[in-house]
């Protein structure tokens, strides 16, 4: 029953929290390049803004495409905050975003084809280290269920350090962020077109806006996932991590895909699998 | 009983009768009605003998085995004659030692080659006779019209389909018999009969390139079967503690010291068999065969056979340092395949690096074999099965309509050929996305490795070999949905029969999704239960996501009369420039320009001459490094 609130409420409230949350890293953004930046609200009246836009589509297929993507990135995120099984929401979200693909190949246009090379080349360069760092979770706490690992009394943190910087640097590719935006930017001094997004405009581009919201919303619940044996040192460490990241977004250019695939794969290999083998060593050890 | 031998027997006297009939309206109809008897029969088979424990019959033992041996000694002089005749030296070498060391055990061993019961059928047996009997059945289907179309479109190549037809059904009795035999002599056998009739198969076209590779493909499988009766002369000669050639002695067999060591032998034909790494080559150049060919090596015959023979021996190799040795020839199989597809643009190519990949990660649960990792290795032979065999044939249907299996060519084929890119792509997503078969195997991998010690090492081989799938089969997705403008529609006209095979087939990739919990439950947990004493299963509440993810999938596609109406269309962006939908723009000085998209293949990493290599060596030493383990008692 927990679960079904837990869905229900992040179904309703994520698109809300990822508006805010939007806003708020782009009044933080502003003030770092020295600028005053937009009201709080802006990303709302954006999106509110696509959503009013002529109904415009290079092929009716790209709509079924990016809804199909909302969906399932949707129903990921409700079974994440329902406390289901980490494995499971992780390839559910890999098939929201092959999705996003999909629409983007559909449409059969040379910029859109780049940005969902690039896009894939992204999943596949966050892929291992996402595994690895629910692998690790498991390791800590002895489930794969976000319920059992949320309630665990366990500081995660202390056993996984290198798994949550390997996770913090995929965090930067899954949200979109300099120096791993390379299949479409926030940023319009990285591109003049829009990577993955260049075809979907008005209420299907509106769509890709609130599926990014709430895939946000999701990663920042996982970030919480390492620190959850304190509530507040939790939040506070969610906080601090998206500030970084939009730090970090700020002080760096975007690299080429090279570079971005083997980061992710370095991280995985370097940070995750290091950690988790000396925490297995350590269980074999003591066990 | 009767269904057993019906099921080994039937198949054969098809295939005599097919050596003989020469119209391919009749061939057509023995074809199909064979088909149904041997579906039929094998449905019968689960319903007759899924709900109980493993039943084993005596069967007629002395004049079977003799004539076994005969017959071994014809196809070893046949494989001589044409060792000589194409001046593969090498074949008639592993031919002779094979022949020499079957001889040796006859005269040696004559005591110990008795199996109390010699045929025997339990949940893995029904598993793999349906997935022979419907899946290989379907594809002989296909192929009667595939190979008229073919002949069509090759006729420098010689007419032999009466001879096509009789190794395709051989093959097909073959495997029923591999899969049902208690008598290791059996498995033997039948185990060779399928080395030959690949080696038919493969070099049916008869060019320089066909036949060339069909004796690779004997060579290595020979290879593998020298291996097979090296373990069956140590098991013959060590009865008493080992069970001799009985497979349910010997599995029983307390003496785990003693039987490991023939398990490793026979699980090295298996690796031959499923043509893991070093001897991955053999499946790559059996691509020369017309695809329906293709399609039955590597969904429902041949390959099977050697993850068969794996996950039958998994107890033997469960907790055993040899066994993770051979585990880890899968596991590094399955990263290296998979990320050399990413390289591959040509289809069959693709399919047979994914095919490589797959049966690495069933290798690799088979070799740690705990209990969970048994369950879903069976569980991905199923998948596989299915959603390979859609692939292959998606692909024959294809090339055969727009003349190329190159990906690239494949560009709008949701334009061109809807219902066929429709159900493409019904098999790739049954090939890598939740929530389908295969998916939930890997998913279930996941979760038992990281119970097992030093899982790690698999957990890190799972993670990168799952990204890098995503990526090639994406990529490819994504090539049949682009929504290319001004192309002709060429899906009418092509022959209507082969695609009743393909429509079942798709209908499986989807009903396997829905059924998966009772497959589960009947066959597959029963057998895990028997052998471990404890099984794995998925948690209701994720089978209960898994359904509801699906339902999702069916009726998404509904929205697509949301948008039909009021949409306004307009062409590409193409950086400003005046464009036409069909990727034109005004270039400069008044010439119109055409755009074209490709697919990246990221050769400089992910290429095969950069990657086969390492992936070989490793593999080999592997492989070796299982021998002195089983060999050395630590």
């Amino acid at each position: 029953m927990n679960g079904l609130i837990g869905a229900v409420l992040f179904l309703i409230l994520a698109p809300i929290a990822g508006g805010l949350i939007a806003g708020i890293d782009r009044k933080i953004t502003a003030r770092m390049q020295g600028r005053v930046g937009p009201p709080l609200l802006q990303p709302f009246y954006d999106v509110g803004k696509l959503f009013e836009k002529e109904n415009v589509v290079v092929t009716t297929a790209q709509n079924f495409y990016v809804l199909a993507y909302l969906v399932f990135i949707a129903l990921s995120g409700a079974i994440f905050f329902a406390g289901g099984d980490l494995l499971l929401i992780i390839f559910a979200f890999t098939l929201a975003h092959v999705f996003l693909v999909l629409g983007a190949y559909a449409v059969h246009s040379p910029y859109s084809h780049i940005g969902a090379e690039r896009e894939l080349i992204q999943v596949m360069a966050y892929e291992p280290m996402i595994i690895l760092a629910a692998v690790g979770l498991y390791m800590v706490t002895n489930s794969f269920y976000v319920a059992d690992i949320a309630a665990a009394t366990v500081p995660a943190i202390l056993y996984l350090p290198g798994v949550f910087l390997g996770f913090a640097v995929i965090l930067t590719i899954k949200l979109r962020k300099s120096p791993f935006d390379i299949s479409t930017s926030h940023h319009a001094h990285q591109e003049i077109v829009k990577g993955i997004t260049t075809e979907f405009s008005g209420s299907t581009l509106g769509q890709v806006e609130i599926a990014h919201w709430y895939e946000n919303i999701f990663l920042l619940g996982f970030v919480y996932l390492f620190f959850s044996w304190n509530p507040v040192i939790g939040v506070a460490a969610v906080a601090v991590t998206y500030v970084a990241e939009i730090f970090v977004d700020n002080v760096t250019a975007r690299v080429r895909w090279q570079a971005a695939l083997k980061s992710g794969w370095l991280a995985a290999a370097v940070l995750g699998l290091v950690n988790l083998a000396i925490l297995s060593y350590m269980t074999i050890g003591g066990a | 009983m009767q269904t057993l031998l019906f099921l080994i027997l039937f198949p054969i006297l098809a295939a005599c009768l097919l050596l003989f009939v020469k119209r391919t309206t009749l061939r057509y109809a023995v074809v199909t009605l064979s088909a149904l008897f041997i579906g039929g029969a094998s449905i019968y088979l689960l319903i007759r003998y899924a709900f109980g424990d493993a039943v084993y019959f005596a069967a007629p033992s002395e004049g079977a085995s003799m004539a076994m041996v005969a017959i071994e000694m014809v196809l070893a002089l046949f494989i001589i004659y044409m060792g000589a005749k194409f001046r593969n030296y090498l074949a008639i070498v592993l031919a002779v030692v094979q022949a020499a060391l079957v001889v040796y055990l006859e005269i040696s061993f004559p005591g110990s080659l008795h199996a109390v019961n010699n045929l025997f059928v339990d949940q893995l047996s029904i598993i793999m006779a349906l997935i022979i009997g419907i899946i290989g059945s379907l594809i002989a289907v296909y192929a009667v019209r595939y190979m008229e179309t073919y002949h069509h479109h090759h006729p420098e190549v010689r007419d032999r389909q009466g001879m096509f037809f009789f190794v395709i059904f051989a093959f097909l009795a073959a495997m029923f018999g591999l899969v049902f035999s208690n008598n290791l002599m059996w498995v033997f056998f039948f185990w060779e009969v399928t080395t030959i009739s690949s080696f038919m198969l493969i070099g049916y076209s008869e060019t320089e390139e066909a036949t060339k590779n069909a004796f690779r493909a004997l060579v290595m499988n020979l290879l593998g079967g020298v291996a097979f009766v090296v373990a069956l002369i140590f098991l013959a000669a060590t009865e008493p503690t080992s069970g001799g050639i009985d497979l349910a002695r010997v599995l029983a067999s307390g003496d785990a010291a003693v039987i490991l060591i023939p398990a490793v032998l026979i699980g090295f034909a298996g690796i031959t068999k499923a043509a893991l790494m070093p001897f991955s080559s053999w499946l790559l150049g059996a691509m020369v065969a017309p695809t329906p060919v293709s399609a039955l090596l590597h969904s429902s015959t041949m390959v099977k056979a050697g993850v068969y023979i794996l996950v039958r021996f998994a107890p033997v190799f469960a907790g055993t340092f040899a066994g993770f040795s051979v585990g880890l020839v899968g596991g590094v199989t399955f990263v290296v395949a998979s990320a050399i597809a990413i390289s591959q643009s040509d289809a069959k190519s693709v399919l047979a690096y994914s095919t490589i990949a797959n049966l690495g990660l069933i290798a690799a649960c088979a070799g740690v074999g705990t209990y969970m990792l048994v369950w879903a290795a069976i569980l991905l032979i199923i998948f596989h099965a299915v959603a390979k065999s859609l692939l292959f044939l998606g692909t024959g249907a294809i090339e055969h309509r727009i003349g190329s299996r190159n990906i690239e060519d494949m560009e709008g084929l949701i334009v061109r050929m809807p219902k066929m890119a429709v159900m493409m792509f019904i098999g790739i997503a049954g090939m890598f996305l939740a929530p389908f078969g295969m998916l939930i195997s890997k998913w279930a991998a996941i979760e038992a490795f990281v119970q097992v010690p030093f899982g790690l090492i698999f957990i890190a081989i799972l993670a990168y070999g799952s990204a890098v799938t995503v990526f090639f089969w994406a990529k490819w997705m994504g090539k049949l949905v682009a929504v290319t403008r001004n192309v002709e529609r060429v899906e009418k006209g092509f022959l209507e029969e082969p695609w009743a095979p393909l429509y079942i087939i798709t209908g499986l990739v989807i009903a396997a999704v829905f059924l998966f919990p009772v497959i589960s439950s009947t066959l597959i947990e029963p057998y895990v239960l028997a052998i471990y004493g404890a099984t794995a299963r998925l948690a209701q509440a994720n089978v209960g996501i898994m359904l509801l993810m699906m339902a999702l999938l069916l009726v998404l596609p509904v929205s697509f009369f949301l948008f039909r109406r009021t949409a306004k269309h307009l062409p590409v962006y193409m950086g400003g420039r005046p464009a036409t939908p069909d990727l034109h723009f005004a270039g400069s000085l008044g010439l119109t320009r055409e755009v074209q998209t490709r697919n990246y293949y990221l050769t400089e990493y992910f290429g095969e001459a950069k990657l086969f290599r390492p992936g070989a060596v490793v593999c080999t030493i592997l492989i070796l490094a299982s021998w002195i383990l089983a060999g050395v008692p630590l």
